[in-house]
């Protein structure tokens, strides 16, 4: 009953924090604050990995993206120099996108929530995330796009050193 | 154990965040931000719905969208370089040269 309650805590408190944060990077004033709450979101978001049974993708989800991703953003966003400036409330969002955009986001909420309402009830089952299992499904049942995702990424690079470089 | 459906609208809630910022911000990096706000919130989408059936192979589809995701991430990043070499700034409004 215990380790029910401490999951229960656990769970509202990162879901919480991760919903918060993720507001505060889309009305955040400065391009640097918008990405350290989106790197809150993140490490929320693998704790919530972690209470869903899946301890390697929490961990991988770790590095790849407060260690990787986000430190790109980061580089970019200091090269650019606009990190520090400060952009007034209504400057910041595309004043004619507003009613329209948030019009898609009501409606979308409210269709996902009527959806969801069957599914809350359903008991979640356990489900065995370890390092084993992870990499026996990967290294036997999706070995292809396993080999193709790598291709891809080896793609990206080759694809972001021509942009850059090209204009030379 | 909380219930898997939980979860799934907390995903839900990220995505429309994630897809608020997408279309009404100006700025072409927190565009790029949003994006990835929105993978991640289709990321536990499938972990809750792999917690929810039992099955691990929902982790390994979210393995695979990180990967996509730094893929696009690196793509996405260089565009940006240019675009503000070209016209030194990242506000989309000054990015019009595609309109007729």
């Amino acid at each position: 009953m215990k380790g029910f309650s401490v999951r229960l805590l656990l769970f509202y408190l990162s879901s919480g924090i991760a919903i918060l944060s993720a507001l505060s990077v889309i009305f955040a004033s400065r391009p640097t604050r918008a990405l350290l709450s989106l790197i809150v979101t993140m490490f929320c978001l693998s704790v919530l990995y972690l209470l869903l049974g899946a301890p390697f993708i929490a961990m991988v989800h770790l590095i790849v993206y407060a260690g990787a991703v986000l430190v790109l953003f980061l580089f970019v966003i200091m090269l650019q120099g606009i990190g520090a400036a400060d952009t007034p409330f209504f400057a910041r969002f595309q004043k004619s996108h507003l009613f329209t955009g948030s019009l898609a986001v009501i409606l979308l909420l409210a269709g996902l929530l009527t959806v969801l309402k069957k599914i809350v009830p359903v008991q979640s089952t356990e489900v065995d995330g370890s390092i084993q299992t992870i990499g026996r499904l990967l290294f036997h049942e999706y070995l292809v796009p396993f080999e193709l995702t790598s291709f891809l990424l080896l793609l990206g690079v080759l694809a972001a050193v021509s942009l850059v470089k090209g204009e030379e | 154990m909380v219930p898997a459906g939980h979860y799934l609208i907390v995903s839900g809630i990220l995505f429309a965040i994630g897809l608020l910022g997408l279309l009404t911000r100006r700025n072409i990096l927190l565009i790029l931000l949003s994006i990835e706000l929105m993978l991640n919130a289709a990321n536990l989408a499938f972990i809750a719905g792999s917690a929810l059936h039992g099955d691990a192979r929902g982790q390994i589809t979210a393995f695979f969208v990180m990967v996509i995701a730094a893929a696009e991430v690196t793509v996405g990043l260089a565009i940006t370089v240019l675009l503000f070499r070209m016209k030194n700034s990242v506000d989309t409004r000054d990015i019009g040269s595609l309109k007729g």
